[in-house]
């Protein structure tokens, strides 16, 4: 709580030239906190805990506080954003740990895989929210409290507001005050009359705007808390035929909230009739997708009525708020093994990982049980694969697919006998094939045996070990299903939000006096004066219509070339930021604010 | 088919073509913006120093203007005065960069003529580019950075328009626009190409255009707040009676004065607030349809939320004791740069979903 001295008087200063410079007139404009200050009895953490307390509590709720905040809230994201996140990708922050092994401890002490769900970012956040709702309920009440009040009367010299204008009149000073009030109210400002002044007030949205928007931010973010903890979400992939029902054990991968409850998945099954992708024939965008549509036919509840849908990658299937979306597919070659006595062991569409654009793609076909070799032991068969589903030719690079689409499918196998290892108990990845316990069938050769077919063609393992046909080619889609309560909270919360923000920021609260009072020479003098939270170049714009309004009722009289009550010069040599402001303030620094109802009204003391 | 493709390659080289022409001819505004701030220096200069080191400095105040109201004049409508918030030097706007020469005002409107041709060149070539490509021109680093510069002329070009004092602009824009072309077609060129699925959205068109726009104008309001923070330096050391060197003096002089400078950057800076909001929002709402969830800590998503967050703190620190003026100005610069860094930096260093750079 050490302050240097400069400090202290700028703030002090800039308090001052913060509305409560022009008195009473500008007190309460907003309803944003005041600023403590240090050098005041509260400042002071008082010895009791409910002193301490009280003290952190005005120093959480107080806007440098909060800015405070907002800014270590923003330093504290960045991390996140350099360093790999589990809840982001996993297999990265593997890669990471195993390269740096020394920054390892210290990032994981520090929760830095973790950030957003980490302590101390937790901590920023959850400050700021308590900050947020301390700040706005005493604001709210405020602001309640000026809807059922009227704006404060006018203060003793308008000459010193931020825009104004005066001109003598030869209609009566009541006369002028009426029309006042009806131009006034006309342009809907809340409008009174308080001795020898008219006093108004518009742009009450703003307030209600900045309220609104902080209480939205409230709403969003226990939506968004709320949706973190209770979510699920599981990924699976289907072959073209397959189905899938919603059930965890059906997942081939699953996360989940910690308040989540697996009671809660919505009981839905579906089928994926097709896949259907079209790619762009030719031109520069040759190979671009132009369908890419999963069709499927899905039944809601136990056994509801089946229908038919299409999942298309940027629009989901919504089956009972559970949302089903396209990822991503690949192809699936079927493919038949057979032992060496021709029986066929396994007949299965194989799903295959893509590895570029065109689709290029590989994994391993694994045959784990029901095979015997010649001597009839038991034994497994594995094939590292590698599919093109359109083929550059015999002979030309690479084995790379040239298009997305199944124009010229091409297979291409190398085939391994013995143990697959899956019962190592490690889990195993389902797209490569281990074979560190396999040996390699050889060619003719010698070499390890290898053959690229196109569909309906055999590789024949050797010494009739028995062969394995490619029949043909499914299509597999994969596919995320989540559960994500509070997304309706959270858009509605953000549709608060903008709308709260537009009228906080466009709209400005301002105020309006219009003086009219009888001049020494019996002619009348009109002053009117406008004030707004902010310097506003709309506010001496508006003062100039309100002033043509009125000047209709009340016409500019012929000029009296000396009037002894024309109102002081505006540029008096007490400039502005000079202390004459708080001179004829009623709340200087420190003393108790004044209510504007009691505010010393100066047409009565005239 | 082919005849289709044929003339799309066609397209795009058309379109390279005018980004390029829009380049010679922002060169020739540069050149004639320059000639308008030199030759605009022979004016009388020193209407700051006066106001401020007037007897009483500070007192020259209340700077009298009529308000203008609805076009019409009103003969016997009252003036109205206005005068300055507490705590504000009350100094005048500088004249401009022509520095009311003839002279430099005549080379001022050629630069301005010559920013409206290289801009409506340079936004052709933008349009072509979308034609060549037959969507939304905003799949990479090269395509935003063409439809950033344009924006930006674009909304400068607008305000201009509304007739609000901003030519200052004029120099500084155009000269960053020239870096930001020059980078695009060196670096940054990616030839006419295909879109990933996840593109595929009417999305596209709201989320990407309304974070460029909000990057363009938040540029606009990144000027504005820099040149505050030279001309606020220019008229303390004024105030508290130093001289600052000749050339400061010369084009520090012909700036509006630096309250001016600080509003103009909060009106632009507060306007796109809102909007900066909605694109933050479009851009949750696209992925919980594209990604399966509205926010996953995506690179790109957290420093849209840390720009989004230190906007936030620069509004919140022009209401608080304290922190207005440089501080707050020191903010919004922070703020800027970290909406840069979303940009180029977030594409090119860190790899997300959002890695759609091309580069
Ligand atoms: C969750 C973080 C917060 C965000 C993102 C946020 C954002 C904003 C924004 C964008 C504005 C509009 C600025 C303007 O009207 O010029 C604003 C105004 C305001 N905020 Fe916050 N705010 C946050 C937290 C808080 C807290 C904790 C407080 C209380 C200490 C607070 C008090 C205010 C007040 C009083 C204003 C009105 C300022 C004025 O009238 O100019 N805000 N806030």
């Amino acid at each position: 709580m050490s302050k240097s001295n400069s400090t202290e008087t700028r703030e002090r200063e800039d308090e001052r030239g913060r509305g409560s410079a022009h008195g009473a007139a500008g007190e309460r404009l907003s309803t944003a906190p005041r600023e403590e200050r240090p050098d005041t009895g509260a400042g002071v953490p008082a010895m009791s805990v409910v002193g301490w307390v009280r003290w952190f509590w005005r120093q959480l709720t107080s806007m440098r506080v909060a800015l405070i905040l907002l800014f270590l809230l923003s330093l504290g994201a960045i991390p996140g954003s350099l360093i790999p996140q589990t809840s982001v990708d996993d297999m990265k922050v593997q890669a990471f740990k195993d390269q740096h092994t020394t920054l390892t401890p210290i990032y994981e002490k520090l929760q830095l895989f973790d950030v957003y769900s980490s302590v101390w970012f937790s901590a920023i956040y959850i400050l700021l929210f308590v900050s947020l709702i301390g700040c706005i309920v005493p604001r709210t009440g405020q602001f309640v409290g000026q809807l059922r009040s009227r704006p404060p009367g006018a203060p003793k010299r308008l000459t010193r507001l931020p825009a104004y204008t005066t001109w003598r009149t030869e209609a009566e000073p009541e006369e002028v005050r009426e029309a006042a009030l009806a131009v006034l109210r006309g342009r809907r400002f809340r409008t009174h009359e308080v001795g020898d002044a008219v006093a108004a007030e518009k742009g009450y949205l703003r307030e209600a705007g900045n309220l609104v928007f902080h209480i939205a931010l409230i709403v969003m973010l226990v939506a968004f808390a709320s949706g973190q903890l209770f979510k699920s979400e599981g990924g699976k992939l289907i072959v073209e035929g397959d189905g899938f029902s919603n059930t965890l054990t059906q997942y081939d991968d699953f996360k989940s909230g910690s308040l989540y409850d697996s009671d809660s998945l919505a009981p839905f099954s579906f089928v994926l009739d097709e896949f259907v992708g079209t790619y762009e024939k030719s031109g520069p965008q040759r190979g671009t997708p132009r369908t890419f549509e999963a069709r499927v036919t899905y039944a809601e509840g136990a056994d509801g009525a089946e229908r038919k849908g299409v999942i298309k990658v940027n629009e989901p299937l919504v089956v009972d708020g559970t949302k089903v979306y396209l990822i991503a597919h690949g192809y699936a070659p079927v493919v038949t093994v057979r032992d060496g006595r021709g029986k066929v062991v396994s007949r299965s569409a194989v799903p295959l990982l893509p590895i570029d654009n065109n689709i290029t793609s590989s994994g391993a076909i694994k045959v784990m049980d029901g095979y015997k070799d010649k001597k009839g032991e038991k034994t497994q068969l594995g094939f590292k694969a590698f599919f093109v589903p359109t083929f550059a030719g015999e002979g030309k690079g690479q084995m790379f697919s040239q298009f997305p689409a199944l124009d010229f499918p091409v297979l291409a196998l190398s085939a391994y006998h013995g143990s697959l290892g899956v019962d190592s108990g490690l889990a195993q990845n389902v797209y490569q094939l281990d074979t560190s316990k396999m040996k390699e069938f050889k060619g003719e050769d010698g070499e390890l045996l290898k053959k690229m077919m196109m569909p309906g063609e055999k590789l024949d393992l050797p010494d009739g070990a028995g062969s394995i046909t490619f029949d043909g080619v499914e299509e597999w889609a994969s596919f995320q299903v989540s559960q994500q309560p509070g997304n309706g909270w959270a858009l509605g919360g953000s549709v608060a939000a903008i709308a709260g923000l537009a009228g906080s920021l466009f709209i400005q609260r301002r105020r309006v006096w219009v003086r009219a009072v009888r001049g020494a020479d019996g002619v009348t003098v009109v002053e009117m004066a406008g004030l707004g939270r902010s310097e506003s170049a709309k506010l001496p714009e508006e003062l100039g219509d309100l002033s043509a309004a009125l000047v209709t009722t009340a016409p500019v009289a012929p000029a009296a070339a000396e009037a002894p009550d024309t109102p002081e010069k505006p540029d008096a040599p007490d400039g502005p930021g000079s202390t004459d402001a708080t001179t004829d303030a009623t709340n200087e620094a420190g003393s108790r604010p004044v209510h504007p109802a009691e505010a010393p009204v100066e047409g009565a003391e005239k | 088919m082919n005849l289709a493709a044929a003339t799309n390659e066609s397209l795009a080289n058309t379109s390279n073509v005018l980004i390029y022409s829009s380049m010679a001819v922002y060169t020739l505004a540069f050149f004639a913006h320059i000639a308008e701030w030199v030759l605009g220096s022979r004016s009388k200069v020193g209407r700051t120093a006066a106001a401020l080191s007037a007897p009483g400095a500070g007192a020259s105040a209340a700077t009298a203007g009529k308000a203008r109201a609805g076009g019409t004049a009103v003969l016997d409508r009252p003036e109205v005065i206005t005068r300055s918030a507490t705590g504000t030097r009350d100094v005048p706007d500088g004249p401009g960069a022509a520095g009311g020469t003839f002279k430099g005002d005549l080379w001022g409107r050629i630069a301005v003529s010559l920013t409206v041709v290289a801009f409506l060149v340079e936004a052709s070539g933008v349009a072509t580019r979308a034609l060549s490509v037959q969507r939304a021109p905003w799949a990479n680093m090269y395509e935003f950075s063409i439809t950033f510069s344009t924006v930006a002329v674009g909304s400068y070009l607008v305000l201009l328009a509304l007739k609000k004092n901003v030519r200052w602009i004029g120099l500084p824009l155009v000269t960053t626009v020239l870096l930001d072309l020059g980078i695009a077609v060196t670096t940054l060129y990616t030839d006419s190409d295909q879109l990933v699925p996840a593109l595929h959205s009417y999305w596209l068109w709201i989320h990407v255009s309304t974070a460029i726009i909000c990057g363009a104008v938040f540029y606009l309001g990144a000027v504005g707040t820099v040149l505050y923070l030279f001309r606020d330096s220019y008229e303390s050391k004024l105030a508290s009676g130093g001289t600052p060197g000749k050339f400061a003096s010369s084009v520090m002089e012909r700036l509006p004065s630096a309250s001016s400078l600080d509003k103009f950057s909060y009106r632009i800076n507060a306007a796109v607030f809102p909007l900066w909001t909605f694109t933050i929002i479009a851009g949750a709402i696209w992925a919980g349809d594209a990604w399966g969830r509205y926010w996953g800590w995506d690179p790109k998503e957290v420093w849209s939320f840390i720009t989004w967050v230190a906007y936030a703190a620069y509004l919140h620190a022009r209401a608080t004791a304290g922190w207005k003026g440089r501080k707050a100005a020191y903010l919004a610069l922070v703020a800027f740069a970290c909406w840069l860094f979303n940009y180029y930096g977030v594409n090119i260093f860190v790899s997300g979903l959002h890695s759609y750079a091309g580069v």
